[in-house]
């Protein structure tokens, strides 16, 4: 990518990322009360994962298939309380085998 | 809480996130970066979804304007983490420690320095750092470098596992939650919606789609469900 395109999207990226940690860590001590802003704060974090991961994930091995496969053992592995580390190496490892599987299907 | 005892808990995140930047390393590669631009970006943000969100602006030939609302609303979590954090630090935590370990606060560093009993030092959380930005700088790096040497079949694999993360971020917390399964069925819908409506889909730039859908999803639960059920049942 073009340095002259890449370098003020990384100086902002970066700068907004930095300044959402540090300013409230600096400024703010005491706890938000009401109720409904510190439900918004609450439901953004998973909010946002929702939305990224749907329905990019189906898209994002060049498969839906393949996908489909590492989004169910994902769901059910997260189901049962798997760690991030667990369900994110049995996600590839899923659709590792299941590409694997269809590569030999079309030779055979 | 000395230093030595945050580099320990530091490790576990360190190999986690090593893992997964891998395959943001893979996924800013085939966005158009080249291999030491993913690492600037995993080096100088730390943060899975706001880096993921920021490449697809990147690539997409996104405005600056853009970039700055996405990755707003996409970390305005992490402000309420350390509004949060704040609260459980000790005196060494000084206006200068606050500005320098504020940069680790992250999900998981947030998850585990809160989790303890004691107060959060100054020394504790930059020990507790450390391993974190390491394993995501590292593993960013060899996404980026052995993403185009290794079989597509692994690369492929390789690219779902930060999806998979997520995942494993939000099942939990929507099993404890009543209100956290409905604010992401929610968000799911309406992203898909900006998906696949040809209209939407050509018009609407996928960063601000994630910014509408969350605001629009989080909105309505804190104007419906605004206590978490999971604080009301103990």
């Amino acid at each position: 990518m073009d340095n002259l395109l890449f370098f003020p999207l990384l100086l902002v990226m970066a700068l907004v990322t930095y300044l959402i940690r540090a300013v409230p860590f600096v400024l703010f001590r005491k706890k938000i009360s009401n109720p409904r802003l510190k439900a918004f704060f609450d439901y953004i974090p998973y909010a946002v994962l929702s939305s990224m991961t749907f329905p990019a994930i189906l898209y994002s091995t060049g498969s839906v298939l393949s996908a489909a496969a590492g989004l169910f053992v994902a769901l059910f592995l997260s189901w049962r309380g798997k760690s991030l580390l667990v369900v994110a190496l049995a996600t590839s490892l899923t659709v590792l085998g299941v590409s694997l599987l269809m590569t030999v299907m079309q030779v055979a | 809480m000395t230093l030595k005892q945050g580099i320990k808990d530091g490790l576990a995140i360190g190999l986690g996130y090593l893992s997964v930047s891998f395959s943001f390393g893979i996924l800013a590669v085939t966005s158009g970066l080249s291999w030491w631009q993913a690492v600037l970006v995993s080096f100088t943000n730390l943060t899975s979804a706001g880096q993921v969100a920021g490449v697809g602006i990147m690539a997409s030939g996104g405005g600056l304007l853009e970039m700055a609302i996405a990755t707003l609303v996409i970390n305005l979590r992490y402000a309420l983490m350390a509004i949060s954090l704040s609260q459980k630090t000790d005196e060494s935590m000084t206006t200068p420690a606050r500005l320098f370990t504020g940069f680790f606060i992250t999900d998981e560093i947030f998850g585990v320095a809160s989790s303890g009993n004691q107060a959060v030092s100054r020394t504790y959380m930059t020990g507790l750092g450390i391993l974190p930005v390491a394993g995501w700088t590292l593993g960013t790096l060899l996404g980026a470098v052995l993403g185009n040497i290794l079989p597509s079949t692994v690369t492929n694999a390789l690219s779902i596992a930060i999806y998979g993360m997520f995942i494993a971020i939000i099942i939990p917390a929507a099993r404890k939650s009543k209100a956290i399964l409905i604010v992401s069925i929610i968000a799911v819908c309406l992203s898909c919606i900006f998906y696949y409506v040809p209209f939407l889909n050509s018009h609407v730039s996928s960063g601000f789609a994630i910014i509408i859908c969350s605001i629009v999803a989080a909105l309505a639960g804190a104007i419906f469900m605004p206590v978490k059920e999971d604080e009301t049942n103990g």
